[in-house]
């Protein structure tokens, strides 16, 4: 097995990233500003855990607090009168909840390819990025497992999706069955994701345990599992990185589409099509690549780490979001192409009802945010505009969430019999557990921003590396 | 029986693997070296072999795969056949999902386990390495002297030319 985490090749550069210089050899733009040398990555990444929370992490974390405290109100009062309490009715039986499931199980996707699939493709600028990106992964596919399990109505029971040995036959779950494969799915993407953020952790656990005294030695010397950075345990090491990012590579396009195949193998019009699988795949990675940019774009501000999340990092994330969100738009146009194609009436009325019925404006939300707004970061200026950019991330998350809401409810409100037809309204409680979904991420991952080193610093160690070795090295 | 460590500390990369690659030409053994940061020359220096840990990979993603498939067909088929929409009762396509996540699952979970395990590593443990600023920014040799080659004194001086911080001498 080869090495994994110093890269030998140059990460792939676009034309618009590259100067010249005096010989006419391009020249890139560092990935670690400010001739960081491998104490000073230490100092910068350890800093925010060693010194006290500042008044904006405090303001931050009230405010996130805030919002999950509504939906802890909200869903407690739901779980307490029953589902009734939401907006859903006979025809439309998933809306905001299945929703936001799926919207969070997406969100969680850009973790997993930034640091697995960037790791076997050996893109060095994912060190910067990986671990708060892994660390994104499990709060989001955290407040995705909730919602299906708050839609359960009596969430006690929330065990019988296993199949556990029970005294009624034993009575099996049904492994036929879309939504169980999902239990499957999100179960194993949840514990393979902690263990390799984990795993990728403990190294650096152990440079916090060697410079902390007191509680936090303690805690750290435990976690560090006894690390100590001898070269056979590293060997070892990135060895076993590589096949996890190899596990948790297939892995993360399965989860996406079992959950496509939630929809993909009912018969509901606007659902029953084979497209479902790779177009979720890719919706979920451009949404979690838009996530990534809200949060780090904070987290570089207040965190200090604008040496380390760099311009570049930020115009490779925009380059993802750009060609993604076109396959996205492509998917839009395919869905259409079918729809008329397949000269299915009920597939037909499906895509007109979305374009130009009662819920249309839904449908154009999610156009024009998902596939018009990202067009943009075409352009270079857009792309290094540190404002442009968070914008833009914003608009993009508010599109996805609503793709997924257009395919539900607009599929479910009007399928094959008319008068069986219905609407859709959220209430209160809905949007109080909406908001809590937002509630509890935010104060998960600003709980990891204090705890717990939010960049990879051995690995942003063999980055920065002396230039003189690297060239002998790569011969690049 | 008591071996005499040498161990010398750097404070960048190219002394640390210069004096390794110098230690090793004049049959002085690396035994450890520690480094804040994956070094790959130092494997070829110290001789370490390539690990067995995919095998153990593959061996955890069939073992996944073959429990999985079987489960859901012992489940479906022999336990309580369940007629569901008319499908047979071994509908293996309809198995392959969970069997696939059955064969990531217990490929990660055995991959995670060989590597603890094998590398020794368990919660609690205490750390065993010359200083503590090898998991910040020093580089550590751990060497040991072969019967015939240089006396420490001349070891000392080999290290020292490379660039050596700080070095002193251990039993182990």
């Amino acid at each position: 097995m080869e090495s994994t985490v110093p890269t030998e090749t140059p990460p792939a550069q676009s034309p618009a990233d590259v100067s010249l210089r005096g010989d006419g050899r391009p020249t890139v733009p560092p990935l670690i500003t400010g001739n960081k040398t491998p104490a000073d990555v230490t100092r910068d990444v350890c800093a925010p855990l060693e010194r006290g929370a500042t008044g904006l992490w405090w303001g931050a974390f009230l405010a996130a607090l805030a919002l999950l405290i509504v939906g802890i109100i909200s869903v407690g009062y739901q779980i307490a009168t029953g589902i009734g309490t939401w907006g859903l009715n006979r025809t439309v039986g998933w809306a905001f909840d299945i929703t936001n499931f799926v919207f969070w199980v997406g969100i969680g996707h850009a973790g997993t390819l930034i640091s697995a699939v960037l790791l076997l493709f050996r893109q060095k600028w994912r060190t910067s990025i990986n671990r708060s990106a892994e660390a994104m992964t499990i709060f989001a596919v955290i407040c995705a497992g909730l919602f299906p399990v708050i839609h359960m109505g009596r969430p006690w029971l929330a065990f019988w999706v296993f199949p556990y040995p029970n005294d009624r036959g034993p009575l099996w779950v049904n492994f036929r069955s879309a939504l169980l494969w999902d239990v499957f799915a999100i179960g194993t993407y949840f514990t393979i994701s902690l263990l390799f953020w984990y795993i990728g952790m403990i190294p650096d656990l152990a440079t916090i345990r060697d410079r902390a005294t007191g509680f936090r030695k303690k805690i750290m010397g435990w976690l560090s599992l006894g690390w100590d950075g001898a070269a056979r345990t590293w060997a070892r090491y990135e060895v076993a990185c590589v096949l996890l990012a190899a596990l948790a590579t297939p892995l993360v396009v399965s989860v996406h589409s079992v959950v496509s195949s939630d929809f993909a193998t009912s018969i509901v019009p606007g659902w029953h099509t084979t497209v479902f699988p790779p177009y979720f795949v890719i919706g979920a990675i451009f949404s979690g690549f838009a996530m990534v940019l809200t949060l780090l774009l904070i987290a570089r501000k207040v965190m200090n780490f604008e040496d380390y999340i760099t311009r570049r990092h930020i115009q490779a994330m925009c380059k993802v979001i750009v060609f993604t969100g076109s396959i996205v738009g492509l998917a839009y146009l395919t869905e259409l192409f079918v729809a008329w194609y397949s000269g299915n009436p009920y597939e037909q009325f499906a895509f007109l009802n979305r374009m130009s019925g009662p819920m249309a404006w839904s449908y154009w939300i999610m156009v024009s945010c998902n596939v018009l707004s990202p067009q943009l970061l075409w352009f270079r200026k857009v792309r290094e505009s540190i404002g442009a950019v968070f914008c833009l991330s914003l608009v993009i998350n508010v599109g996805m969430w609503f793709e997924r809401f257009v395919i539900i409810v607009t599929s479910l409100t009007r399928d094959f019999l008319p008068s069986s037809w219905a609407s859709y309204a959220p209430t209160w409680i809905e949007v109080g557990s909406l908001v809590g979904g937002f509630g509890l991420f935010f104060t998960l991952f600003l709980l990891f921003c204090r705890v717990l080193p939010m960049i990879a610093m051995f690995e942003v160690k063999a980055v920065i590396r002396p230039q003189t070795h690297e060239s002998k090295e790569g011969g690049s | 029986m008591i071996h005499i460590l040498h161990v010398a500390v750097f404070a960048d990369e190219t002394s640390f693997l210069s004096a390794a690659r110098a230690c090793s030409s004049k049959e002085i053994e690396v035994v450890n070296a520690y480094s804040p940061y994956p070094l790959h020359e130092i494997d070829k220096v110290m001789g370490i072999r390539k690990t067995r840990l995919p095998w153990v990979t593959l061996v955890g993603g069939l073992l996944g795969l073959a429990m999985g498939l079987w489960f859901q067909y012992w489940a479906s088929a022999t336990s309580w056949p369940l007629d569901v929409g008319g499908k047979p009762w071994d509908s293996f396509p309809a198995f392959v999902p969970v069997g696939f996540e059955m064969t990531i699952l217990f490929a990660g979970l055995a991959t995670i386990f060989a590597l603890i395990v094998r590398s020794g590593l368990a919660p609690g443990k205490r750390p065993r390495r010359p200083i503590e600023r090898v998991t910040d920014d020093r580089f550590a040799l751990v060497v040991k002297r072969k019967t015939g080659a240089l006396r420490w004194p001349q070891i000392k001086e080999l290290l020292s030319e490379h660039g050596a911080v700080d070095h002193w001498e251990e039993q182990a």
